[in-house]
């Protein structure tokens, strides 16, 4: 009650015109950046940060913050639209929401995606409100062992549920586990893979490899598929907003589901990514429909949405409470923290609460700013999509490589992008998936990074993965996952040949179902 | 008489100062870490001050090149041989990653401009530790040598280095585990996981304040300035050497550097100095540095050259001893 006390205090500091006025500005601002690939959340922050040195470090937070909820947004929507996802947390964005919206239904996917994000981030906020003592310190338990625990879990719910061939799935991730591989090394503080390349050492920009994968490969295959000169006809009408947000509460136990599995994600604190990709793949597991994902299929964009923005908000609290960023953005911000005069850390809440409470009041309102912005941009962003392609596709290509050396300045990285264009296409054309390299790139030196810090700490005995009830619970919730594909189909098929004893006809209903996927 | 004689002069003045070098597009400035990073703040603080000051007309562009520990940002700064106009902010992994690994740059690719400000390092446990000095700390390392458990940044780093200097100088083991950054390593000290890390100052700053983690030592011939206290009635000046403390180290510190492509000009190099100097000058630098609990101590010429002689001369040492040394 003590934090609804201090809610409230906050709500008063933060309602002004003044605030408000900040927050429309930021919300847009970051938009912008979000939409633009290469420029991303934690450079538009950077660059926005030295306009904040002579505001106040309310109004200042306010601003970053809200810039940074436009950016994921923002994010959300190249993802649908061009199939580019501006961070790593909106791949998972791109699977069910690019389909939907080369079916003419860009106004839904975008709908859908930023009605469920805007519900995500909220749970997350209110999560922060209720919680924040506990889960400051609950964060504290995490070591290395646990951190591989959750990731494992993020890979296992997500490769388990793959509908390729397994083999195909396995060469994907190995792929993405090299191309995650090649840099510098903490643990070893060795360099890996460079093979004397200067431009190698850096490591492969994620951002590079998505844009090739996803960008310049759909581009190849749409063009490949014969030159459209027209755009997708579609009627874009305002009132479709309102009759999508109207069919959300038919995708309600995807959307707390998600929700749960972002909170916990964020506190973990695996993030965000982990969280979108982990949500898309249970929604699929426990779908009544697993063959409609990828295709379209409404709750496969809800999930991951809701899961990234509610991990998103929630990974916000160990900077706060505890003085860590739980991301590049949060670093600066944190950064910013200190110009302004103040000490991220534990005694925060207690020096300044003004500041903190100003903040999360911030984060209610920011959101709640952000979600009219967009909703009430969608027909506009939609209606992109009836340009014809002859022009926005040589305009995606331009942008995405000026995207793409913006990230490093380097014109190697534009070679880069052509050969994993190359290999996206290749992939298409092959059928082999592309999201378990994605995966494997984001998390696989992560997870190798706790995995090898574990053995540090345990002198080589992978038992410490079993070592105590958090780390035993989380890895344990992990093969459960590895192996619910294998314990499905025997549990299916027992059940299946029940049935099928009792009603012969039961059998052939699955794959009409199928066929008539809705287009 | 005197009129057209002073205007003369003035001319004179003028057109000696435009003889001298000055940037005449925007400048980059290269910086060897990821957003929010040590090296992030030190080059960003000086930017501001700049800026705020005009004490250069060109503006000011920064970039962060953060990736392989900052070679990312070595490496491109060493590709532009002849460019005034790239300046790149590090530490002294300038002319230490080279020694340890197979760099695509060689440290005399970059020529130092200044030394700024110099971070100090100290040894730090759990708040809830029984340890109130770093000898009964020791003492009981060396009870049980390789138990006691450092968390640090990277792999090879300054961290590891120190606690490698620390196993020499008092005979004992410890086990390193590498994070990736400064904080990091501070939550698995708080969350209690491991024993102790040598973090910054600054890094630790905050979890201090809350009583979560304490000091026990610090790496420097002279205690800290007395400033405010910071928890339980203690500030900086309370934190004893580690050298009283009977640990024979009694120096240990990384410098904030700043250099230029080994091909420019010493007119350039000169520019940039007198900037640099005019930025430690100011109240802003002069906070920052309070702030951030650093020695303020500027460097530069030969001077900063016998530092970095002496620095690499140490630490490749302890490079040596380790087996890190490449070629």
């Amino acid at each position: 009650m003590d934090n609804l006390m201090h809610l409230m205090d906050g709500f008063a500091t933060v309602l002004s015109w003044y605030h408000i006025t900040i927050m429309v500005i930021g919300v847009l601002l970051g938009v912008l950046v979000g939409v633009l690939p290469g420029l991303g959340a934690p450079n538009g922050v950077s660059l926005l940060l030295p306009l904040t040195f002579t505001m106040d470090p309310i109004s200042a937070i306010i601003l970053l913050s809200c810039m940074y909820w436009g950016a994921l947004f923002g994010g959300s929507t190249t993802s649908i639209l061009f199939n580019i996802p501006g961070e790593p947390s909106s791949v998972a964005t791109t699977f069910d929401g690019y389909p939907m919206a080369r079916d003419g239904q860009a106004t839904r996917a975008l709908t859908l995606a930023f009605i469920s994000a805007g519900l995500g981030a909220l749970a997350g906020v209110v999560m922060i409100t209720l919680l924040s003592s506990w889960v400051a310190e609950f964060g504290l338990r995490f070591s290395s062992p646990e951190y591989f625990a959750v990731y494992f879990l993020a890979f296992a719910s997500f490769i388990g549920m793959s509908s390729s061939a397994p083999s195909k799935t396995l060469v994907s991730l190995a792929l993405g586990l090299v191309f995650a591989t090649v840099g510098m090394d903490a643990v070893s503080g060795g360099l890996r893979l460079t093979f004397g390349i200067p431009d190698l050492v850096k490591g492969i920009s994620f951002l590079v490899a998505v844009m090739g994968l996803f960008g310049i490969a759909e581009l190849m295959v749409t063009t490949e598929e014969g030159l459209h000169f027209k755009g997708i006809k579609a009627r874009i009408r305002p009132m479709d907003v309102l009759r999508t947000a109207a069919e959300m509460p038919r995708y309600a136990v995807a959307l707390v589901r998600s929700i749960l599995i972002g909170i916990w994600m964020g506190i973990t604190p695996a993030g965000p990514t982990a969280a979108s990709f982990m949500s898309h793949g249970i929604a699929k597991r426990f779908s009544k429909h697993p063959e409609r994902f990828g295709k379209g299929e409404p709750s496969g964009i809800v999930s991951p949405e809701a899961a990234d923005h509610s991990a998103g908000t929630s990974a916000l609290l160990p900077m706060l409470a505890l003085g860590v960023p739980g991301s590049a953005t949060a670093a600066v911000m944190m950064g910013g923290l200190m110009i302004w005069g103040l000490t991220p850390g534990p005694m925060l809440f207690v020096e300044r609460p003004d500041f903190v409470w100003g903040l999360i009041a911030s984060m209610y309102l920011g959101n709640l700013v952000a979600v009219v912005l967009v909703l009430a941009t969608v027909p506009l962003y939609a209606s992109i999509l009836r340009v014809p392609f002859a022009i926005i596709g040589p305009l995606i290509i331009a942008v995405i490589f000026t995207g793409v050396y913006q990230v490093a300045n380097s014109t190697f990285d534009i070679l880069l992008v052509l050969l994993f264009a190359l290999l996206g296409y290749l992939f298409k054309k092959l059928d082999y998936p592309v999201a378990p390299l994605v995966l494997a790139m984001v998390l696989g030196d992560r997870a190798e990074e706790a995995f090898r810090q574990s053995m540090v700490f345990s002198d080589g005995s992978v038992a410490v993965f079993w070592s105590n009830p958090l780390v035993s619970t989380i890895m344990g919730l992990g093969v459960f996952m590895l192996a619910w594909p294998l314990v499905s189909k025997m549990i299916g098929l027992r059940a299946f040949r029940r049935r099928s004893a009792m009603k012969p006809e039961a059998s052939q209903e699955r794959p009409r179902q199928g066929a008539e996927t809705p287009r | 008489m005197i009129k057209p004689l002073s205007l003369l002069c003035a001319t004179l003045a003028v057109s000696a100062q435009s003889l001298a070098w000055e940037p005449n597009r925007p400048v980059e400035f290269v910086v060897t870490s990821g957003a929010g990073g040590g090296t992030d703040n030190f080059a960003r603080t000086v930017q501001a001050i700049i800026s705020k000051h005009n004490l250069m007309d060109a503006s000011i562009i920064v970039s962060n090149k953060g990736g392989g520990s900052g070679a990312e940002g070595f490496v491109y700064a060493a590709g532009y041989q002849n460019d005034p106009y790239k300046l790149t902010f590090g530490t002294n992994n300038e002319y230490l990653l080279p020694k340890v690994n197979r760099m695509p740059y060689a440290a005399e690719d970059l020529q130092p401009v200044a030394a700024m400000a110099f971070d100090e390092f100290m040894i730090w446990v759990n708040g809830k530790a029984e340890w109130e000095d770093a000898g009964a700390f020791i003492a009981d390392a060396k009870a049980e040598p390789g138990k006691m458990r450092f968390s640090g940044s990277q792999s090879k780093d300054t961290d590891q280095t120190l606690v490698s200097m620390l196993q020499a100088a008092t005979g004992t083991e410890f086990r390193y585990v590498p994070f990736n950054g400064g904080s990091q390593a501070l939550v698995q000290l708080s969350g209690g996981h491991v024993d102790a890390n040598v973090n910054n100052p600054s890094e630790n700053l905050g979890q201090w304040k809350a009583g979560m983690v304490k000091p026990l030592c610090v790496f420097s011939p002279e205690p800290l300035p007395a400033g405010e206290p910071v928890y339980d009635g203690k500030g900086w000046g309370d934190v004893p050497t580690c050298a009283s403390q009977g640990i024979p180290i009694t120096e240990y510190r990384m410098p904030r550097t700043v250099w230029l492509a080994a091909g420019v000009d010493q007119e350039v190099v000169e520019f940039y100095r007198d900037l640099l100097q005019k930025v430690v000058e100011t109240p802003e630098w002069k906070a920052y540095v309070a702030n951030s609990v650093q020695s303020d101590t500027f460097l530069s010429g030969d001077e900063l050259r016998s530092y970095i002689d002496e620095n690499t001369r140490v630490i490749t040492e302890v490079f040596a001893t380790e087996g890190w040394l490449v070629e």
